[in-house]
């Protein structure tokens, strides 16, 4: 029983994890780069972790590099491509609904002299990938593409746009921190990114995958770590914990996916019959398993947030009006969407099928004594 | 975007979603065809307006800016 409903913002500890991590505080505490008997044992345990991670994501173990979050690998994703393709060209290309992370290294990019070019989404978030391909002109030096939107669960056309920067030569980075752990990545890319508490490891591990053959140097200064793709040294026993996880959800995946796509369904069918003016968002196909969004009518998303907690339900907004933002979300804004009144439910194993029931319950109550406070029934 | 609106709502320090309570309550104030002016500067106005007038069936006209603020120009269609 669960009504925590962000896990799209970190899930809950998967039990491997947990027991991987008290073993490992144990048993990995050194440091791998030593040569010492303790240094030895922890360069076991890393390659160990980076061979199980590898064999999930269906790469090679050399491809793989340890990050302290999503947010590092995906800002070391972008600006080490950009500086490696420095004589290709300084342009990026990307998509209007990337995840903030992409899109603050885009900026940064832009201010040391380089140009971004942001493509748009149709209504239900999704890339068109002709016109996404039009934008990869020449002198790009990379172009990038979620996996599945984080706010909304649409996935992206990355097969297609892959194909399409392979033939115009200009790789492809996606940003694949929702889908990890939870479905099929898509194939076509030369950069990725994860971070392990979507999939039920600890904060603390983001992924970074670059594929053989793919120009990458690290922009930042020398470090002898991790290949010299992540300065510093790493938490070995958050990555241990993150491993045995991610070994642990592709063991799950399918039958998690199919039973909380089941749920997912469920909210999507109910919350428009129960309740009037909603918006359901994002592609009700081509999605995420685990993650819904909506958008309420005339209701201020913080205030159906707050009222969601008391009622012991725990879900994001991307309305303006949720107190940590003036403006609302760009993923919304740039979908045409409804911004204000926005909940997100995403879901993880612990959930079960009576939780959602009662929030399917409780939900159009909140909404009705919302809107009657703010004047706005019958409207 | 020439046509003078036939009234013009001043939501201007109103936070979201108010101004488009303020659009659905006073829309009814101008005839069916003409156009109603919403005058707002929350930034969230700008994507929720023309959301609004498409699922309540209205014609989103445009929106130009008014000093600090946003003229959003909507004409009711029924």
């Amino acid at each position: 029983m669960s009504g925590y409903f962000d896990a799209a913002t970190a899930t809950p500890l998967h039990p491997t994890a947990r027991a991987a991590l008290q073993a490992a505080l144990d048993d990995g505490w050194a440091d791998p780069d030593r040569i010492y008997r303790e240094g030895r044992r922890a360069r076991q345990l890393l390659d160990g972790a980076r061979a199980a991670v590898a064999t999930a994501l269906g790469v090679a173990a050399e491809e793989v590099t340890f990050c302290p979050s999503g947010t590092t690998a995906g800002h070391l994703a972008v600006l080490g491509t950009a500086a490696a393709r420095r004589r290709t060209g300084n342009r990026l290309v990307v998509s209007a609904v990337e995840h903030s992370t992409v899109l603050a290294a885009a900026r940064h990019h832009d201010n040391g002299g380089g140009v971004t070019t942001i493509v748009g989404v149709d209504r239900n978030g999704s890339v068109d990938p002709a016109a996404f391909l039009d934008a990869v002109s020449p002198d790009t030096a990379l172009a990038v593409l979620q996996s599945a939107n984080h706010e909304v669960g649409t996935l992206q056309p990355v097969a297609q746009v892959g194909a399409g920067c392979k033939e115009r030569e200009v790789p492809l980075f996606v940003d694949a921190a929702q889908s990890v752990g939870h479905v099929d990545l898509p194939d076509g890319w030369d950069l990725l990114t994860a971070s392990a508490r979507k999939w039920g490891g600890p904060a603390g591990v983001g992924l970074l995958v670059v594929r053989r053959g793919t120009r990458w140097r690290s922009p930042w200064p020398e470090d002898e770590h991790e290949g010299g793709r992540m300065a510093g040294v790493v938490p070995l026993p958050l990555i241990l914990a993150a491993a045995a996880s991610l070994q642990a959800r592709e063991q799950e995946r399918q039958g998690e996916a199919a039973r909380l796509t089941d749920l997912v369904d469920r909210i999507r069918t109910e919350v428009v019959r129960r309740v009037p003016d909603v918006e359901m968002l994002g592609d009700p196909e081509r999605r995420l398993p685990h993650l819904v969004a909506f958008s309420c009518l005339y209701v201020a998303g913080e205030a159906i947030q707050v009222a969601l907690d008391r009622a012991g339900f725990s879900v994001s907004s991307g309305s303006s009006c949720s107190s940590s933002a003036l403006t609302p979300s760009h993923v919304l804004e740039a979908m045409g969407v409804l911004t204000h009144g926005n909940v997100r439910v995403s879901l993880h194993g612990e959930v079960e099928q009576a939780d959602v029931e009662r929030f399917l319950d409780v939900l159009p109550g909140i909404v009705e004594e919302l809107r009657r406070t703010a004047g706005a029934q019958g409207l | 975007m020439s046509e003078a609106p036939a009234h013009v709502i001043d939501a201007v320090g109103r936070r979201c979603p108010l101004p488009v309570i303020d659009l659905a309550k006073q829309i009814s104030e101008v005839p069916v065809g003409s156009v109603i002016e919403l005058l707002a500067d929350d930034p969230a106005a700008a994507a929720d307006v023309p959301a609004w007038c498409r699922m309540r069936d209205h014609e989103f006209v445009g929106e130009k800016a008014r000093g600090d603020a946003t003229a959003y120009l909507v004409r009711r269609t029924h």
